[in-house]
């Protein structure tokens, strides 16, 4: 694993957004320009056949980071390599393009509501001349609808016949249909109930295992990340707060972000445990606090963290950006329930 | 439970919606009661009828739909024949609503502090300074940092939480007895939705408001409610003390919806799932709604409906608790 190149990686990346008013009402309100640092450099990479999730709340630019890895937006800054090559090479590429697919969050919105499924379905089999002769292309159809467990007879259908989660099957159908090997999967189960998303996340476990598919999934989920990831980030304003093995999160989180993350969760097992809010809220990206970020909400926060912004570091089989975990004053901060339970 | 009269009395509530297809039934037989001071959860997957069975009872269901059949009672007395101005009279003054979305409660066009003032000497014998300074105290309350500057802010000036606080303070500042909640803390993120749940539940105490709490999700409910109503296809599934209903279920249904959460202190290498979707209204199975999901379905379930049934702990639509079943 650690010598093979890794399916996909993404080095500094950054992406900022102009956010100011148009030119002539800054002129005369002799206002700045406002740029909103959605990204704002982050690496990281993710060995083929596994999945690297990204977690955080909303605005945290986790799914920027899904667009960008996909080219739906070009970066500002940074690299993103999709297989050993610059993404911006390989989607000129129609060979290496049907290679990597995106299911987005909401299967109300991302299905053409005029199209039967089969079309839908075959959209990508034809843009990409997969196959050429009708009656291939539906054959390829009807073995894709089984795959995610519809039927075969499905095709004729309309979308608007289908329930949440069996639209996002045909999402998946239709991610599927160009034999991609890697996967972006942008909150694919948080517009579904709780038991369907049951459904998909098995199917999306199915899929990986028989098709060794790469998945970057983004989720703000910290328990269904738990169930899908080989490795997680926490994002938190645009930067990467910690990269960590799945099971190594949860066991030892290190970051005070992460910890508070994970105390916030509401608990389901009724030991009786209370939740402890993270005081405060997420602060505006367009004016981003000095030094760390999170340090207005800290409560491991010194001088040092509101004036330089951590890096990066490694800390045991983990990476934390933190100046109190580096300096080893982390201890004064306890482990949230969830991981004190698992220990 | 205490031996109080209950607040809330809603009694075989059917809803329905005439279409030009036919009359589709989107609430039958709904019974549950509310006591002063308790918190009742009602989940289920969306379009179940928990946010219907909200919109009915503050008398805001969406035409054409209707109550068939059935009472709802406040303090005794039913209200779900009140005329709609008696009805207005009623919403905020003693049942205050919150909604999911804060941006579409509150008018974007006037300051927080003109809409909570509007609201209290509307419902109190207030004059208008002393309203304002009511509304001052009622942000402070829910954990709006400087309200008496942000008072004068209009809502887009507030972030998402802040912003479902003030709905939260506009709910309560009429003090009613009883608060309908559809999804508060759905549109918000972990960390202030832990905020918010901590006020419900102090308001709660102190104030004695009664209050149904519509969400899916379990969490919540499980952290705020006292008893939980599980709702499937327009009925109730089960109902009974919220330990007992997230922890030892009684009817398939709730086992399975409780069983399909990812647990959060482990990794399973498959998900329990529930096979299937829930029906629509306009194919809802005969016998019980369930049957063609539930793993533990017989001959009877394919044929008759059931009625919610003694299950020991809690109460459950399920012929598995059926004593002429089980002797047979």
């Amino acid at each position: 694993m650690a010598d093979a190149t890794p399916m996909f990686e993404v080095r500094d990346l950054a992406r900022h957004f102009d956010v100011s008013r148009p030119f002539l009402q800054r002129l005369v309100a002799r206002e700045e320009k406002r740029i909103l640092r959605a990204v704002d450099g982050i690496s990281f990479a993710i060995p083929k056949g596994t999945t690297l999730s990204l977690v955080g709340e909303s605005g945290c630019g986790k799914s920027t980071v899904a667009r960008l890895s996909v080219g739906l937006y070009t970066p500002t800054a940074g690299a993103v390599i999709f297989d050993g090559r610059d993404l911006a090479e390989a989607r000129a590429l129609a060979d290496q393009r049907r290679r990597m697919q995106m299911i987005f969050q909401d299967p109300y919105a991302s299905l053409n509501p005029r199209w039967r499924v089969a079309d839908i379905i075959a959209e990508p089999i034809r843009a990409f001349g997969l196959v050429t002769s009708h009656s291939a292309q539906q054959d390829r159809v009807a073995e894709l609808l089984t795959q995610v467990g519809l039927s075969p007879l499905d095709r004729q259908k309309f979308p608007h016949e289908f329930s949440g989660g069996q639209r996002q099957r045909i999402s998946i159908a239709r991610a599927l249909s160009s034999n991609p090997e890697f996967l972006v999967c942008d909150e694919p189960t948080s517009a579904l109930d709780v038991s369907v998303q049951a459904q998909i996340l098995n199917l999306m476990k199915e899929l990986q295992q028989r098709l060794g598919l790469t998945y970057l999934f983004i989720s703000h989920n910290l328990a269904v990340v738990r169930q899908v990831s080989d490795r997680i980030g926490v994002m938190y304003l645009g930067r990467l707060a910690e990269l960590a093995p799945a099971e190594t999160l949860f066991r030892t989180p290190r970051h005070p972000y992460t910890r508070a993350l994970m105390e916030a969760i509401p608990d389901l097992e009724m030991t009786g445990r209370e939740r402890i809010p993270v005081g405060g809220e997420v602060p505006s990206p367009i004016t981003p606090p000095s030094g760390c970020a999170f340090h207005p909400r800290c409560p491991l926060a010194n001088d040092r963290c509101k004036r330089e912004r951590p890096e990066l570091k490694p800390a045991g089989d983990a990476m934390v950006a933190c100046h109190a975990v580096e300096e080893g004053r982390d201890d004064a901060m306890p482990m949230p329930a969830i991981a004190r339970d698992a220990a | 439970m205490s031996n109080t009269a209950p607040l809330l009395q809603v009694k075989n509530l059917r809803v329905e919606f005439p279409t030009r297809r036919g009359t589709l039934v989107a609430l039958d037989d709904v019974s549950f009661d509310i006591a002063p001071g308790e918190v009742l959860g009602v989940v289920g997957e969306s379009g179940a009828g928990k946010s219907m069975t909200g919109a009915a009872i503050i008398g805001l269901l969406e035409p054409p739909g209707r109550i068939a059949r059935g009472e709802i009672l406040f303090a005794g007395k039913r209200i779900d024949n009140l005329r709609y101005e008696q009805m207005r009279r009623l919403r905020g003054k003693e049942i205050g609503a919150i909604f999911q979305d804060p941006l579409t409660t509150l008018n974007p066009l006037y300051t927080v502090g003109h809409q909570l003032v509007e609201t209290i000497t509307t419902h109190l014998p207030l004059n208008p300074a002393e309203a304002r300074k009511r509304a001052i105290e009622w942000l402070e309350h829910v954990g709006i940092p400087a309200a008496a500057q942000r008072i004068d802010s209009y809502p887009h000036e507030f972030s998402g939480g802040m912003r479902q606080r003030v709905v939260i303070a506009l709910a309560l500042c009429a003090e009613p007895k009883l608060i309908v909640a559809d999804e508060p803390t759905t549109a918000l993120d972990v960390s202030i939705q832990a905020q918010v749940i901590a006020l419900l539940k102090t308001l709660a105490r102190e104030k004695g408001t009664a209050m149904m709490l519509v969400t899916h999700d379990m969490g919540v409910i499980a952290e705020t409610a006292d008893r939980v109503a599980v709702m499937y296809a327009g009925r109730i599934a089960e109902i009974g003390p919220v330990r007992e209903v997230v922890k030892h279920a009684n009817h398939p249904y709730s086992a399975g919806l409780m069983a399909s959460i990812p647990p959060l202190d482990r990794r399973v290498e498959r998900l329990a799932q529930i096979d299937g979707a829930m029906p629509r209204l306009s194919a809802i199975p005969q016998g019980c709604a369930y049957n063609p999901r539930c793993p533990q379905v017989f001959g009877k379930c394919r044929e008759l409906r059931p009625d919610l049934l003694d299950a020991v702990t809690t109460r459950a639509a399920c012929w598995l608790y059926d004593t002429e079943t089980a002797r047979g």
